[in-house]
């Protein structure tokens, strides 16, 4: 009994640290709608503040102020990236924070340089209380002290100040707060502040429980988003229940099932999600925003429609005239850019946003590779079989998924690829864990540089090119009509839901096709084809490329890699793609091809009727 | 910048080039450097030093060696495309390099395939020479199996019955705990593992874990947990006791790397495998401490010396073999000696690992931070098995 106890204390103590997280993350997104991806790199932030700060003045001293600058560090984000994004579509907002990771995580890196700093223990609580028997660290009973006492704070506040009512009434109705006259820039500054401040106390925290190291802002992030959306996103108390939740899940699951310990979260959470859509305590978000802006679908104009012969052409011929890494990277591209067209789709034409479009590509990938070593399928059947997968999980998943909408299904679509994720590197007997599998190169008669490109060119090319006509037919407007206007489609009778679950499936087995092709490229399959980077990399791309320019997956992902590929011969260069990403998401709202457009409109000086920007 | 600045500089890089006179020797390396620079600086420390060494005493043959070295951010996909552009553009006359165990053998795949050598310098798993092990692949560090090994030798040696392993859940940790209970139960088959915990690799829950195997109560732990896990794992356990009476075997704890950051926290009594730099006085090796100390400002860690051993065996790999074909380099790599720092290697015609051994010893806190004592050299070949036995775990293709 007294073992059992301890345990559950132990488990408390876990979440309270993720609960202060969480707390942070769920606030911000519930008076910004801003998904921050930075936010695990606030609490790593808090983590070496703290540690650098206890070096001259000890623990005590450092928690406090650690977690003040990180606030600071939140407030200077929202005043110079967030705050221009808010009436963005949530893509823009995730992919800017996702910028802001990689900053910061080269900042880290120059500042602290590689190695772990292990903090110093907290003064006066260094020592064990015994209880019913069993040994329970001191520390372990003032972070659970901490938690309620945020908990209890965070309560008072939004109960008994003005400010704290502006905070619910922001998470609550956004406009409507707005219409009655209060400002909301202050509003999310200290919501910034107060949020940025909660990660970096959490993470200050954790000095006397782990060594400050560059992994920690991923590695509690994923974990952040799963305590938050379990939770209901913007309600703390949510949050704190969510917290003990996955906390108490992980202490006693590992002693009945050691190896769950991955994968217990994420399916913790898609159980959540697919019962209670909007959380524990979360309420239906009523000013959702718009995934993405109400815009008629773009066309070629006639530059664009030259440009686009052009580009086919220099495709075409491109092993004649380029070295052969060239040719690689240019098949690279394109896998890139037929996985992001079918998110492109989802999102562009279906409004159904996905932070987990990973799942799809490495389903295929995967798909692919055991075709190959449990079946002996050669390159051809491993090449169907790969769709075939994908579009099998994109079909359950997207079952699921079509019941929730915005931020909720993104949600959902992460903690689906999470837990594919973790099956890949924890299920070895199949996948062969994170070693991967190996030998899966192309049949004969595409096993060289320009047979592969022309066989990638093709598939790509086809799915690219399937995934535009699409939407332009009946079901690409039956879509948007989805999209736009959910009550009167749903008047005139269109089963939305039906139609998204396609949408879903659709782009789901174009990335398997890319996810495919991925495998044959490089000989092999790992874990990190299911990864959140991969995912991020889609939406990048999209972003770059414009969310409804026809050819902006193509033109997305074209400058996505060759700056990858430029950037990543320099030193810090992280920062530098993090940088760009953010400068382009700022000033280019309608991506690159949207950009070359506008451009070309005012060089031609024909302005064209509102609403109706055509891409190049 | 004014004119006759930039007529200094174009100056120098004519003079310059026209000096170098013979072509380099270019060798792909990839790493990841971003991904996990704690591990890879050092490494690269350590590469660079060589081949500033090698270069200054005349290069190989007359020609200077030039690395080419690439960041993969650790994404295998990202290691396999830089490889075939290293191999493509650059035209590099071999590969090298690669920290995780999946990028090392997707590098090594893209060697079979592209008919290119390539020597591993620190990945550890066995795949990469045994049952995935090919033609044009060889690697330096020893592996997984070896370094368990090395600790199942001193673990059967004491007491201890109950055993409960705790290993982050990945391929690494899998192989790490199953080596160590093949060896161990084979030289002591009285031995019982009664728990076994997976926290996930960084993210580990030490408080809970702790706690689960306290309550097994087992004689002695086996840990192959590292980086910010270990840190965490040693507070927990240290607070409640857990170390207290039992004895802990763990894997690579003793590498500066992994040893250090703890500090005067470092865990007393622990067998583990290691670097003890500090201790080490041979004449080789006391003349590399000294040159990278003056080169660098900064104390060795595992990884300086497992760069600096990749190029000297590069190097002789190119002198023995006396051409930059594959074939040749392949065939030159066949029981190839190089002297190291820690003693002399040879790459196993049998199964492309090297005889580069650990130092086994206990963890003590000395002078505020930790160290190795007791140590002894363990070389490679006392713990890979035969010569016949690796061939016959290898692919026959």
């Amino acid at each position: 009994m007294g073992f059992y106890f301890a345990q559950f204390l132990t488990g408390l103590a876990s979440a309270s640290s993720l609960f202060l997280v969480a707390a942070g993350l769920s606030i911000i997104f519930g008076v910004t709608r801003i998904v921050n991806f930075a936010h695990g790199s606030l609490f790593m932030l808090g983590a070496f503040i703290a540690y650098s700060i206890s070096q001259q003045f000890g623990f005590w001293l450092a928690v406090p102020l650690a977690a003040l600058a990180v606030g600071a560090v939140g407030w200077l984000m929202e005043r110079t990236v967030l705050s221009r994004l808010y009436a963005a579509p949530e893509l823009f907002q995730l992919v800017a924070t996702f910028g802001l990771v990689l900053i910061i995580q080269d900042a880290a890196l120059w500042i602290w340089g590689p190695t772990d700093l292990l903090g110093p223990r907290a003064p006066g609580l260094e020592g064990v209380v015994d209880i019913f028997g069993q040994t329970v660290p001191e520390y372990d009973l003032f972070l659970i002290a901490v938690g309620l006492a945020v908990l209890g704070a965070i309560w008072w506040m939004f109960t008994h100040t003005r400010f704290g009512i502006l905070v619910r009434a922001a998470t609550e109705d956004r406009e409507m707060l707005q219409a009655l006259g209060v400002k909301p820039a202050r509003l999310f500054q200290a919501t910034f502040f107060i949020g940025a401040a909660l990660a970096g106390l959490g993470g200050a925290l954790e000095m006397p429980r782990q060594p400050a190291s560059l992994l920690m802002d991923l590695n509690i992030i994923a974990e952040a988003f799963v305590v938050v959306v379990i939770g209901g996103m913007g309600s703390v108390a949510g949050a704190f229940l969510a917290a003990l939740l996955i906390a108490e899940l992980n202490a006693f699951g590992i002693l009945i099932l050691p190896e769950i310990t991955l994968v217990a979260a994420f399916a913790a959470m898609a159980v959540v999600l697919v019962i209670r859509p909007y959380g524990l305590l979360g309420k239906p978000v009523t000013s959702q925003p718009h995934a993405v802006e109400i815009q008629p679908p773009q066309t070629f104009a006639r530059p664009g429609k030259a440009a686009a012969v052009l580009l086919m052409m220099a495709l075409l011929s491109l092993p004649f005239i380029a070295d052969s890494f060239i040719v690689v990277l240019a098949g690279d591209i394109m896998v890139l850019a037929l996985f992001a067209a079918g998110l492109q789709f989802m999102m562009g034409t279906g409004g159904l946003i996905s932070f987990g479009h990973a799942a799809f590509f490495g389903l295929g990938a995967y798909g692919a590779a055991l075709a190959v070593r449990e079946f002996g399928a050669g390159m051809e059947l491993a090449l169907i079989a790969a769709p075939v997968a994908a579009a099998t999980g994109a079909a359950v998943i997207g079952w699921f998924a079509v019941r929730l909408s915005g931020v909720y299904l993104a949600m959902l679509t992460l903690a689906a690829a999470q837990i594919l994720w973790s099956m890949g590197i924890q299920w070895q007997d199949v996948t062969g864990g994170d070693d991967g599998i190996l030998g899966i190169w192309p049949a004969a008669w595409a096993n060289g540089t320009t047979a592969y490109y022309y066989l990638t060119l093709s598939l790509c090319g086809t799915g690219i090119a399937v995934l535009m006509y699409l939407t332009r037919t009946r079901f690409g407007r039956l879509l948007r009509a989805g999209r736009d206007a959910p009550a009167r489609a749903g008047a005139l009778g269109i089963d939305i839901k039906k139609q998204s679950w396609a949408a879903i499936v659709i782009a789901g087995t174009a990335a398997g096709v890319a996810g495919g092709i991925f495998a044959f490229s490089k000989g092999s399959v790992f874990p990190d084809t299911l990864a959140i980077p991969r995912s991020v990399d889609a939406l990048v791309v999209v972003l770059l490329g414009g969310l409804h320019a026809p050819a902006g997956p193509i033109l997305g992902a074209g400058v996505f890699s060759l700056l990858e590929d430029v950037l990543s011969r320099l030193e810090y260069w992280r920062a530098m793609l993090g940088a760009s990403i953010i400068i382009i998401a700022l000033f280019a709202p309608n991506g690159i091809a949207g950009g070359i457009a506008t451009v070309l409109t005012k060089i031609h000086r024909r302005d064209p009727p509102a609403g109706d920007v055509r891409a190049a | 910048m004014n004119f006759t600045r930039l007529f200094a500089l174009a100056a120098v890089f004519f003079v310059s080039t026209a000096q170098a006179g013979a072509e380099p020797i270019r060798i792909g390396e990839i790493n990841s450097y971003t991904r996990l620079p704690a591990f890879t600086e050092p490494y690269k420390k350590g590469w660079q030093m060589a081949v500033e060494e090698i270069n200054a005493a005349g290069g190989i043959n007359g020609r200077p060696l030039e690395i080419i070295s690439r960041d993969d951010a650790g994404k295998p996909g990202n290691a396999v495309k830089i490889a075939g552009e290293l191999l493509k553009r650059d035209k590099v006359v071999m590969l090298t390099g690669t920290f995780f165990s999946h990028i090392g053998l997707a590098v090594a795949d893209f060697a079979k395939q592209n008919k290119v050598m390539f020597l591993a310098s620190e990945p550890l798993s066995d795949a990469l020479v045994w049952s995935k092990g090919n033609e044009y692949t060889f690697r330096l560090r020893p592996s997984t199996y070896m370094q368990a090994a090395m600790l199942a030798i001193e673990a059967a040696k004491i007491d201890a019955v109950k055993w409960a392993t705790v290993a982050p859940n990945y391929a690494y940790g899998k192989d790490a705990v199953s080596a160590f209970k093949q060896v161990l139960s084979k030289l002591k088959p009285s031995v019982q593992f009664v728990d076994e915990q997976w926290p996930a690799l960084f993210k580990i829950d030490a408080g809970v874990t702790v706690r689960a195997l306290e309550v097994a109560k087992p004689d002695a732990i086996y840990n192959v947990t590292f980086g910010p896990d270990l840190g965490a794992l040693v507070r927990e356990g240290t607070v409640r006791g857990l170390f207290k009476d039992r004895t802990v075997v763990s894997l690579l704890t003793g590498e500066p790397e992994y040893l250090e950051p703890l500090k005067g926290e470092a865990p007393k009594g622990w067998i583990v495998t290691g670097y003890p730099w500090y201790a080490i006085d041979t004449p080789a090796h006391n003349a590399f401490r000294k040159a990278y100390e003056a080169r660098w400002k900064e104390t060795l860690k595992m990884g300086s010396l497992v760069g600096y051993n990749t190029i000297q065996s590069i190097a002789a790999v190119l002198k023995k073999a006396g051409s930059t074909d594959t074939p040749a380099l392949v065939a030159a790599m066949a029981d190839l000696k190089v002297a190291t720092p820690g003693g002399e290697v040879i790459y196993r015609a049998a199964d492309h690992q090297a005889t580069m051994g650990s130092w086994v010893g206990r963890t003590d806190v000395v002078g505020g931070g930790g160290q190795m004592t007791g140590w002894r050299y363990v070389d490679g070949a006392e713990v890979l098995p035969s010569p016949e036995e690796a061939k016959a775990m290898r692919p026959t293709n």
